[in-house]
């Protein structure tokens, strides 16, 4: 977990939350409180992803895709769900 | 085993016992956490786990909460 020690200067930077990052802290915020993920659940599947994957994601990508897994583990989404909603939404955002 | 990549295989020194917790490891899959395991404060000297790139005090230290299942002794000197 964390990232890998190099010689690179740290950024020490502010960081003010985008707006879909407060939003995935929310929804994950909203599952624990219906018992349906806990902290130590996702960290696990935060942490099991492939190392150059985790290394690879920002901090709020990573708790995305580890809700993402914990909620298709636990029966309450499928992938193929998930998949057409992005596929849905995706027309929506002013991104390629 | 859930602990911080860096400190792995170094040599510390317990500075605090916390008491007894829900084991993570189980807690993690959907388990109970039991039965519950010490988890201890344990120092390490920065200069041990960062060598020369670390330029401060040599006194200075880490101090990581580690379980003991994840702690493995060494013979006291």
């Amino acid at each position: 977990m964390g990232g890998r020690p190099n010689d690179a200067p740290l950024n020490l930077a502010e960081h003010t939350p985008a707006d879909w990052e407060v939003l995935v802290d929310a929804v994950s915020v909203a599952l624990g409180a219906r018992g349906l993920r806990t902290t130590d659940e996702l960290r696990r599947a935060m942490e099991d992803m492939p190392a150059d994957d985790y290394l690879a994601l920002s901090y709020y990508e990573r708790w995305a895709r580890g809700t993402e897994q914990l909620l298709v583990e636990k029966g309450v989404l499928t992938r193929d769900e998930i998949d057409r909603k992005m596929a849905e939404l995706e027309p929506t955002w002013d991104v390629s | 085993m859930r602990t911080p990549a860096y400190v792995k295989g170094k040599l510390g020194w317990i500075e605090r016992v916390h008491g007894s917790f829900r084991n993570p490891e189980s807690l993690a899959y959907g388990g109970d956490g039991m039965p519950a395991q010490p988890l201890y404060m344990v120092g390490f000297r920065q200069t041990d786990l960062w060598q020369t790139r670390y330029s401060e005090k040599p006194s200075d230290t880490l101090y990581v909460d580690l379980y003991e299942h994840w702690l493995e002794g060494v013979p006291s000197t």
